[in-house]
């Protein structure tokens, strides 16, 4: 049974390997698509996007300031959220409808369309059954390109504003999040999908297919154009899986292959954003630096939840089962405990909510480790271009800190960090903590927020606070455990859903608004070096206490009691 | 003018204010109060700042005043209804309130030290008398009531009653009042001594004074509102500082409240005081009580070492500094240049050199020519006797050379092309080896006079200048701290380029003139650089006025005073090395305490949470990894830790961080290393002795 655990551990350093591989070539693209240099799919995507230029009237040529960039993409993403809505309220109107899935409640469709809309693709309901082929196609899919689109256009336009210098202007909303999906989130997405094909995921507008089975029960078995969304869903950090089981589904990833390229497609645009941020600074160090970060704090979630599961449940061991293949309650026997254990980092990390195991079947510490990594703020390679947002807030936040402490006023690539920019590095981080907190406390202390647990005890605490995190994190994944589709919670966690992205971005876009227009000092021996061990320890450091301050006492009441009982030898 | 009346007491009142100069000793530094002797009225102090409509502006203590009131509310209802954990909530209570009377105190202290003085200087400043000057009249009227404008007499003994410009007369003055420096300074009509401070004493001859400050605006005005702390305005960076604090404060809070929401839903309600106990426990009480006295505490310093700064915004700034301009003379040179050589042409021998110049130099009071006739005495020239019928011919700035005339034959020394192109007049030719080796004793950075003997050119004298002792050291200091220095100076380019490698100065403008050092000032700033130069002349005061820290020296002109935003009473250029280390050092002060205040939490966590939830959850009692007695004996250990170590801090706070020039990344990682690990270590030692105390002293309940 070493033996597995070996192959476990080999499983996790081959991928680490890997994405390291694909970070330069990744970055490079993106930095080139965005900064206008030529591509080799200039020919075929060009034309294309003149066309969409010349038909809603966009100037590619003029910027926005901060301001018009924010507001942009607020009336972009709310309009956003009421077509979705509209959609899935009229759902007994559409064509393709296999399911036969009626319109949706205004409480769920409310949840559903912020859902996709923040990226979040928190699912409280259950693609085979509530979701037509038209709503999965045209109102979810579209969503996953364009919510993804949105996080890269707002990352590069925070990345230009830092290395940019005395100007006012960040780039245009339009052109950028044009250019994020037809260059780089179309292009992998076709790709990944022909590969996920080719191991067996399907993609068809059939109906459902009835069979008998052995027992000689009818089963339904449902079909659809699974693997067209399910390239998205991973590549854009989204996460809405076609059928509930999401990843777990074997008709969504078949096989151990697919499984690992899963992962990668989960992290290789956020990996490869660092390398961008290194390419528009001019500084590759810097890049590597945040990505050293990401990588660490990654590779701990792994081992973490690797350790926590293969260890397994004492009180199995104490009945006398077989545990040497680890906690495997929840989890797909094709995948094991490595291959879970990668997909659940790499899931919570990256604010991508897909998930191909159970969290509420994991060990206490497990499951804790997967929330603790949404808490953090979802940072941790985090979600398409929000995640490199959110590192670059802690950046900003450990580099005044080390500017005290070496005696100079702190700069973050050679931009002076202020009061101001002080006061909206904390704000969002604050706003992130209250409505974790804030929601998670409303929930257990009201009676509709009770009402829908399973478990009781730690363990429905877990629950609780996991939703709240995964909302306001807007990673999306479910702990499961909870009835989430009752008015209250669609309600509660599409606000947190809300604050998540836009209360959290626009702060953060009045940081950029503010570093654009200020000089870059050079640096000197004085000035502390945001490369190299010593910042990203600190980095490390930062984030790690603010998340372990803030979350200690939920943490310490929900996963660490509910840990400790366990070993005293009680469940929930 | 009407309203003034005029005042008939005798002038020995002005004379008796003089007093509390002779307690200044001389020196850099002044006599201070000793920490013993603040103690008392700091106490008081702490206990008057109380006042919400004071504390209200420190938001992190406002919140534990508030919470102290809470507790204190529930203490005493706890002991109305005779409940059983009376002693516990009145411990909480207690040690809440005296967590904000430590930070109180702590602020009193730093603020002590500067009240001392400044009810000294106020003293001087009310019991001095003016003798105004009006319409050729002298009226005697209190020094405070003098509008700028004003002439006034000042005569020896006397105070001089307000800033101003010595417009008739010269004089001595004493101005250890406000420099600290007992020696007299001679003050003078025109030029660049003219400026005078009020508070200062004439101590011979009389002199007419131009009052150029507003009532209320004066130097000594502006002396004591910042020794006393009141003029302090916070900072950029302490305002960037105060808003972390309060986001923090406000984090904090939204846990403690959220806590109590996961208890009931656990099944076991916090109790109101112990929640305050977490919160107050949690949020950056350390640094939040100590912020504004490491303000002040910096700003003193600065006065310790006789500079005054017009805004702490400027001491930041100093921190900052990426470019230092640095004069010559005086800062990287001693004042003057010597004799180090003199080199014969034409046939002479050095000799015959030495001769001739020492006669030249004879009438040369300069600290060069002095040299000149020193450097001779080697070569065996000594008391000479000058000829009766001698004539000494003086330089100025029109001939650029000086002499003698002796009976029969005329000897010039002075700039190479002033004296040759004299001998050429005197119909000399001049010799071909002369003009190399003019050239190479200014390339080598010295400064080459040419001695003449009638129409022969004789030799070159050459004069060098001499390094400050220890000048290189300091600026390889502060390249390490990542500080670029140029060098101004008046030279040309190579004697200039030959100065600055010899003293180690990265760069340096030649030929200065007042243009081309704005202009350089303005390059820097163009890249984003902060820029830091001294300056004491009325045609220094623009590039004063423009860099980012501009200190004048208290000899020069008022101009020059006003223009930088601060003042060196020392007049010591080199100061401004010390003026940059206490800006870093205020910085990292706060940097080093705000990190120990955050990593403090750490262990705080690991007291009082399995302390509330012990009850409801007994495992918990795994994290209680300090093994502290009971429940109630860690709350109060943490919320006790939490207020002793704003006292135990206070000499850190008042004394500042240590800094040493070093590189960024060296300096962080000290500093992490001392002040991030030893924050999560120091405090689980502390907490638990601090329970084995309570256990010892039978208060652990």
């Amino acid at each position: 049974m070493l033996e597995m655990i070996w192959i476990g551990i080999a499983q996790i350093l081959v991928f680490t390997a890997i994405l390291l591989a694909l970070t330069k070539p990744m970055g490079t693209y993106i930095a080139r698509v965005f900064k206008r240099e030529k591509t080799l799919l200039d020919p075929v995507l060009r034309p294309i996007e003149n066309r969409i230029y010349r038909v809603c009237g966009i100037d590619p040529g003029s910027e926005m300031k901060w301001t018009t960039y924010v507001s942009t993409m607020l009336i972009f993403s709310m309009m956003s959220v009421l077509i979705l809505y509209l959609i899935l309220r009229l759902q007994s109107f559409h064509p393709w409808n296999a399911a036969h899935a009626p319109s949706m409640s205004p409480f769920l469709a409310f949840n559903t369309a912020v859902s996709f809309t923040t990226n979040t693709n928190w699912q409280a309901y259950s693609g085979e059954n509530a979701a037509t082929y038209f709503t999965q196609m045209i109102g979810l899919t579209w969503q996953n390109f364009v919510s993804a689109g949105v996080g890269l256009a707002i990352a590069i336009a925070f990345i230009r504003a830092l290395t940019r210098e005395s100007m006012h202007e960040i780039g245009n909303f339009w052109v950028d999040l044009i250019r994020g999906c037809l260059w780089v989130l179309l292009p992998l997405s076709v790709v990944f999908a022909f590969i996920l094909m080719s191991q067996g995921v399907i993609q068809n507008l059939s109906s459902y297919v009835h069979a008998m089975t052995l027992e000689g029960t009818r089963q339904n078995i449902p079909q659809g154009p699974v693997a067209s969304q399910e390239a998205i869903k991973l590549l854009g950090a989204n996460g809405g899986g076609f059928f509930g089981a999401n990843s777990a589904h074997p008709y969504e990833n078949p096989t151990p292959l697919t499984n690992f390229l899963q992962v990668l497609a989960l992290l290789i645009i956020p990996a490869g954003l660092t390398y961008t941020f290194g390419r528009f600074a001019e500084n590759q160090r810097q890049g590597w630096a945040l990505f050293s970060a990401m990588l660490v704090l990654f590779i701990a979630g792994v081992s973490g939840i690797y350790w926590a599961e293969q260890s397994g449940n004492p009180i199995i061991s104490r009945i006398g089962m077989n545990q040497a293949l680890g906690n495997m309650e929840g989890k797909e026997v094709r995948f094991g405990i490595s291959g879970s254990a990668l997909f659940a980092t790499a899931t919570t990390d990256v604010s991508c909510g897909a998930v191909n195991s159970m969290f509420d079947s994991y060990t206490p510490l497990g499951g804790g480790i997967a929330m603790l990594n949404i808490a953090l703020g979802e940072i941790i390679f985090g979600g398409v271009g929000s995640g490199l947002l959110g590192m670059l807030v802690f950046a900003i936040l450990a580099v005044f800190i080390a500017g005290l402490m070496v005696g100079r006023t702190p700069e973050y690539l050679g931009k002076k960090i202020e009061g101001k920019e002080m006061k909206m590095a904390i704000l969002a981080i604050l706003v992130l903590a209250a409505s974790i907190l804030g929601f998670s406390a409303a929930a257990s202390v009201t009676h509709s927020g009770l009402i829908g647990r399973l478990n009781m005890g730690p363990h429905g605490l877990t629950e609780i606070l996991y939703a709240a995190t995964s909302a306001a994190g807007n990673n999306g994944s479910a702990f499961a455990g909870l009835n989430v589709n009752t008015p209250f919670y669609n309600t509660v966690l599409g606000l947190a859903m809300l604050i998540g992205r836009f209360l959290f971005v626009v702060p953060v876009m009045a940081i950029a608004g503010s570093l654009v227009k200020k000089k870059r000092v050079p640096q000197s021996s004085g000035t502390f070096p945001t490369t190299g061990g010593l910042f990203v320890g600190l980095l490390i450091g930062v984030i790690l206490i603010v998340g372990a301050l803030t979350f200690f006492p939920a943490l310490a009441l929900g996963p660490v009691v509910e840990h400790l009982v366990m070993h005293a030898g009680k469940l929930f | 003018m009407l309203e003034r009346s005029p005042v008939d007491s005798t002038n020995e009142d002005g004379a008796k204010v003089v007093m509390p100069t002779h307690e200044v000793s001389k020196g850099r530094h002044r006599r201070r109060a000793t920490v013993a002797q603040l103690i008392p009225q700091a106490s008081i102090d702490a206990l008057k700042k109380l006042d919400p409509r004071k504390m209200i502006h420190n938001p992190v203590m406002f919140v534990v005043e508030i919470g102290s009131i809470i507790s204190t509310y529930y203490a005493v209802a706890e002991a109305v209804g005779g409940g059983p954990n009376v002693a516990f909530l009145t411990a909480i209570a207690g040690w809440l309130w005296f967590t904000v009377i430590f930070a109180n105190f702590a602020e009193a202290m730093a603020e002590g030290r500067g009240k001392a003085q400044a009810d000294t200087l106020r003293k001087m400043k009310t019991e001095t008398t003016a003798n105004l000057l009006l319409d050729g009249e002298v009226r005697q009227i209190p020094a405070t009531q003098l509008k700028r404008g004003d002439i006034v007499v000042v005569s020896s003994g006397e105070i001089i009653p307000g800033d101003g410009e010595v417009v008739e007369g010269i004089a001595s003055v004493d101005e250890s009042a406000i420099t600290g420096e007992s020696a007299p300074v001679i003050r003078e009509s025109g030029g660049d001594r003219s400026a005078v401070t009020g508070g200062t004493r004439v101590l011979s001859d009389q002199i007419k004074v131009k009052v150029m400050s507003e009532p209320g605006q004066s130097f000594l005005d502006k002396m004591i509102s910042l020794v006393e702390g009141a003029a302090r305005q916070k900072t950029p960076n302490e305002i960037a500082l105060d808003i972390l604090l309060a986001g923090l404060t406000i984090i904090f809070m939204l846990v403690a409240v959220t806590l109590e929401c996961y208890a009931i839903y656990s099944g076991g309600a916090v109790p109101i005081s112990v929640l305050i106990a977490l919160l107050v426990c949690l949020i950056p009480t350390t640094i939040g009580g100590l912020l504004s006295a490491i303000g002040i505490a910096g700003m003193d310093r600065l006065v310790q070492h006789n500079v005054l700064a017009m805004s702490g915004r400027a001491v930041e700034a100093a921190g900052d500094v990426n470019t230092l301009l640095l004069d010559k003379t005086g800062t990287i040179t001693l004042g003057n240049r010597q004799a180090a050589e003199f080199i014969p042409v034409n046939g002479y021998s050095e000799r015959d050199v030495a001769d001739i110049a020492q006669l030249a130099s004879f009438s040369d009071e300069t600290p060069e020519g002095r040299s000149i006739v020193v450097l001779a005495k080697k070569f065996g020239f000594r008391d000479r006797h000058i000829p009766p019928d001698a004539e000494f011919v003086e330089f100025t700035a029109q001939t650029r050379m000086s002499g003698i005339d002796l009976d029969g034959y005329c000897i010039r020394k002075g700039a190479a092309d002033a004296v040759t192109s004299w001998a050429e007049q005197q119909g000399g030719s001049i010799p071909e080896q002369l003009r190399p080796i003019v050239e190479s004793v200014a390339n080598s950075g010295g400064t080459p006079l040419v001695v003449a003997k009638d129409n022969n050119v004789v030799g070159v004298i050459h004069l060098k200048d001499i390094l400050k002792g220890g000048i290189k050291e300091r600026f390889d200091q502060l390249r390490a701290m990542g500080i670029r220095t140029v060098m101004i100076t008046g030279d040309n380019p190579l004697t200039a380029a030959a100065i600055s490698k010899e003293a180690g100065v990265d760069d340096f403008l030649a030929q200065a003139t007042p243009e081309n050092k704005m202009e350089l000032i303005k390059k820097e700033q163009s890249q984003g650089k902060l820029v830091a130069m001294t300056g004491d002349g009325t045609n220094d005061a623009p590039a004063l006025a423009q860099a980012d820290v501009g200190v004048a020296m208290n000899t020069g002109t008022m101009a020059a005073k006003e223009a930088g935003n601060m003042v060196d009473l020392d007049s010591n250029p080199t100061k401004l090395i010390e003026i940059v280390e206490i800006g870093k050092q205020l910085l990292m002060t706060r940097g080093a305490l705000t990190t120990f205040s955050i990593a403090n939490d750490v262990a705080k966590y690991f007291a009082i949470i399995p302390a509330i939830f012990t009850s409801t959850y007994p495992v918990l009692d795994k994290l209680n990894i300090m093994r502290l007695h009971s429940p109630h004996s860690a709350i109060l250990s943490a919320i006790i830790f939490n207020a002793l170590i704003i006292v135990a801090l206070i000499p850190l706070a008042l004394r500042g961080v240590k800094y040493r020039p070093l590189g960024a990344a060296i300096l962080l990682q000290r500093n992490l290393l001392i002040y991030g690990v030893g924050g999560i270590i120091v405090p689980f030692v502390g907490l638990k002795l601090i329970d084995m105390a309570l256990v010892a002293l039978g208060l652990a309940g």
